[in-house]
């Protein structure tokens, strides 16, 4: 065997795709011959750059749900359809008592919309690489100190670690063409912004979850301020890191 | 309703989620690998599903993945007829999702995994596109010989030389990456 054929062959090794007689000839090869044996070192090098978990992606959630949505559904039974038209009926009735009101919902609807739409853009945004944090440290002490002066009040910090999810650090951000404090956080192989923006004379609003572009946003106020927090882990778990949140907050 | 054996149905779409969708962190990868930017590559593995879903009745059985790798393979190519390569934008990085170390990573680590990573990604995505296939599929998404020749409709032969060329192409873009000190 000459060096060209086994610079080509010692690939075919190295990923197991030899059979024994071929292995025992280029492991010969590469035995007597010091420059194929650095060659073959050098991509066993590479390989161990090359970890798959590092350079993987993962399917966005929305992806998910817009194939999900194109396929076929099972096929629905006389029941379910039977209470969907009765649901209807029903919100006709409804629509026609809340008419007069209708109004100032789809107002105070469409400004609501328009700032979970900013927030889930601002999660998006700071996915971006060298976007996601300003200040990085797993410490609470040092991120909520890094905010003075950046923002008229400091956001609470919590080092949620123990409960799993690790504090990975702070960024300065906007929401509403107002400065925010993005706390970030991370479950896993997922990340948790929580923006926190101060909101003077709100008092305390329980959470509620909504969901947009494939991504969970849980939303609730405390203590004068908002707080959303946005990730693509499911609502069960973004409700867990919320209520976790809530708690360390009071202790 | 029955096409060609296959029940293209509520219960021939139950079978074929179950086995199609468990794999599309996979297609998505190849993708995201082989299209310009995210959403192109949001746009091609949704076709590759429809298509998959539409000629589940040529599946032979056997394992789904490389089907699916091919239906994926051949959507990119036709949304890229009449260039005369695929081109990757290392801007389109920054889309990434993030992908942290292993849990237990502090910060500062993970961080510096994330670099190489990052330097890693942008150097396969500017492999040519018949090199850069081999190696997203053999490296990343751990196909044999086999399988990928499949996928590519070429011999192993080919598969063989072609990913020996692209992780010599790949290794010297890495040691230039690093002395350049354009990798961090």
């Amino acid at each position: 065997m000459n060096c060209d054929e086994a610079s080509v062959l010692m690939h075919a090794l190295i990923d197991g795709e030899l059979d024994a007689g071929h292995a025992r000839e280029v492991e010969a090869h590469i035995a007597g011959c010091p420059d194929c044996a650095a060659r073959l070192r050098e991509f066993q090098d590479l390989r161990k750059l090359m970890t798959p978990a590092n350079l993987r992606y993962a399917a966005p959630a929305s992806l998910r749900a817009r194939i999900e949505g194109k396929l076929p559904a099972p096929v629905a039974d006389a029941t379910s359809r039977r209470s969907v038209i009765k649901g209807f009926a029903f919100g006709a009735g409804a629509s026609a008592l809340a008419a007069s009101g209708l109004l100032l919902m789809v107002m105070r609807g469409d400004e609501q919309k328009r700032i979970l739409e900013e927030v889930v853009s601002a999660h998006l945004r700071s996915l971006q690489a060298q976007h996601l944090i300003d200040v990085q440290s797993s410490d609470q002490h040092t991120v909520k100190p890094w905010f003075n002066g950046r923002l008229d009040a400091a956001p609470p910090v919590a080092d949620l670690t123990a409960q799993g999810f690790t504090l990975l650090g702070g960024r300065l951000d906007y929401v509403d063409a107002k400065p925010v404090a993005a706390i970030v956080y991370r479950r896993r192989m997922h990340i948790i912004n929580l923006f926190c923006a101060p909101a003077p004379g709100s008092g305390h609003l329980g959470a509620v979850m909504e969901s947009l572009h494939g991504f969970n946003v849980r939303r609730w106020s405390e203590n004068g301020i908002d707080l959303w927090a946005v990730s693509d882990i499911n609502a069960d778990e973004l409700t867990e890191f919320g209520e976790k949140f809530e708690v360390a907050l009071k202790q | 309703m029955m096409v060609g054996g296959a029940d293209l149905s509520g219960g021939g779409a139950e079978r074929f989620k179950a086995l199609a969708l468990p794999h599309l962190d996979d297609i998505y990868t190849l993708a995201r690998y082989l299209m310009r930017s995210a959403s192109d590559a949001d746009d091609a593995v949704q076709e590759c599903y429809l298509r998959a879903f539409r000629h589940f009745d040529t599946f032979r059985g056997g394992p789904i993945k490389p089907w699916l790798f091919a239906i994926l393979r051949n959507v990119c190519h036709a949304a890229y007829a009449g260039n005369a390569r695929l081109v990757f934008k290392a801007e389109e990085e920054a889309q990434a999702k993030p992908v942290w170390g292993e849990d237990g990573d502090t910060p500062e680590q993970a961080m510096l995994r994330r670099q190489d990573s990052e330097a890693m990604r942008r150097l396969i995505g500017e492999l040519p596109a018949e090199f850069r296939e081999v190696i997203v599929l053999r490296e990343i998404n751990d196909l044999s010989y086999r399988d990928i020749a499949t996928v590519i409709e070429a011999p192993i032969g080919t598969v063989m030389s072609r990913l020996a060329r692209a992780r010599g192409m790949l290794r010297e873009a890495w040691i230039a990456a690093e002395g350049g000190g354009v990798a961090p």
